[in-house]
């Protein structure tokens, strides 16, 4: 019985392997990574939006920005979603996630776990709430901190407030 | 563009007015309050008779932030109670926004994880409002100090969420043992990642 929960386990293990998320990885960033986002000089708009599969506010907001990301140039304006899920369930929580809701967009997953050692670089008045959504082109000096749920909607005006 | 930033600064101020008495911080004197138990009993701060003071926790039935901490959360009361710093751990979720969040299912909770501390229920919201709790868990450490309450740290209860045994700033435990010592908490505030507090409909 063990040894069959084993085998099962290894198969599993080797299906997510094999694959990887609906057409894209997961990145795992740290600090270093988070900050060159955050600092890219390039004059493009960066739409980054915190969240994690087990914040269902969140998720709920998700096809938003899906729907969102397909109807603007990707070299106009960038997706990324940030996860914050728990490293420890990137392979069991979050891949299998992003693959039965066809996530298209391009996928980091924060794994410095110490909130402090970062938070206030995305937004000082950021109080650890997610979702939040950050909209910047650093290059225009151009930017917003939306700390809540966005809908649709509210999300395409936001980004068309900035083009 | 200048009309979003109004709307936004018009809606950041309104959430300010709401909550005029929050969000408190370190050095603040916080409020008492009178919420019912698991065991239908309203209890109080002032009702710990032998307390120093406490580590209240926001916190619910259904976060997985939570869940992750609920041992550390019952460690800690094992650790301090005994010596004068109970936990007194609040939920303060809508029921109706999230059904997990419900008083039965909090009463449902406590017996199964064997809660050895106080559970309340603020079901009007107050409490989280006065003290500007935004996340759950979200810790207030508090020590009673001539007959009133000071806030001594707010935050997070230690630096790394998903294991315990990483952590290397346990920034609660470390406030409290402080406060034991007479000593002032070496981190005044830090801040709570977690599942935000599940408001009311308006």
């Amino acid at each position: 019985m063990r040894k069959s929960i084993i085998l099962v386990l290894i198969i599993l293990i080797l299906t997510f392997l094999h694959f990887p998320a609906y057409g894209q990885k997961v990145e795992k960033i740290k600090i270093p990574e988070l900050e060159k986002i955050l600092k890219n000089p390039d004059n493009k708009l960066f739409v980054v939006n915190f969240w994690a599969t087990w914040c269902p506010p969140c998720v709920k907001e998700l096809p938003y920005f899906e729907a969102v990301s397909k109807e603007y140039d990707p070299d106009k304006v960038r997706f990324i979603l940030i996860s914050l899920d728990f490293p420890s369930q990137i392979e069991k929580q979050l891949i299998p996630f992003l693959k039965k809701n066809k996530v298209t967009q391009s996928v980091s997953v924060m794994m410095e776990t110490d909130y402090n050692s970062w938070i206030d670089k995305v937004d000082p008045s950021w109080q650890g709430n997610i979702p939040v959504t950050l909209i910047f082109n650093n290059n225009k000096n151009q930017r917003i901190f939306f700390p809540g749920e966005l809908d649709e909607p509210g999300l395409r005006k936001m980004i068309n407030s900035f083009l | 563009m200048k009309k979003l930033i109004f709307l936004l600064a018009g809606s950041l101020l309104v959430t300010v007015v709401a909550t005029a008495s929050g969000p408190f911080k370190a050095g603040d004197s916080a409020t008492d309050f009178s919420l019912k138990n698991v065991n239908g009993k309203n209890v109080s701060l002032s009702q710990f008779d032998d307390a120093k003071g406490f580590i209240v926790v926001f916190s619910c039935n259904t976060c997985p932030m939570v869940k992750k901490y609920e041992e550390r959360i019952i460690d800690l009361n094992k650790e301090f109670s005994s010596k004068g710093y109970p936990v007194v751990a609040i939920n303060s979720n809508d029921s109706n926004v999230s059904p997990g969040d419900s008083y039965e299912g909090m009463q449902k909770l406590a017996k199964e994880k064997g809660y050895k501390f106080e559970y309340l229920y603020d079901e009007s919201q107050e409490v989280a409002k006065q003290y500007g709790a935004t996340n759950t868990p979200h810790v207030y450490v508090l020590s009673k100090k001539e007959g009133e309450l000071k806030v001594e740290y707010v935050g997070a209860i230690d630096n790394n969420s998903d294991d315990a045994s990483k952590a290397d700033k346990k920034y609660v435990r470390d406030a409290v043992s402080a406060l034991l010592k007479g000593e002032q908490a070496p981190v005044a505030g830090t801040k709570a990642v977690g599942c935000g507090i599940k408001w009311k409909k308006a």
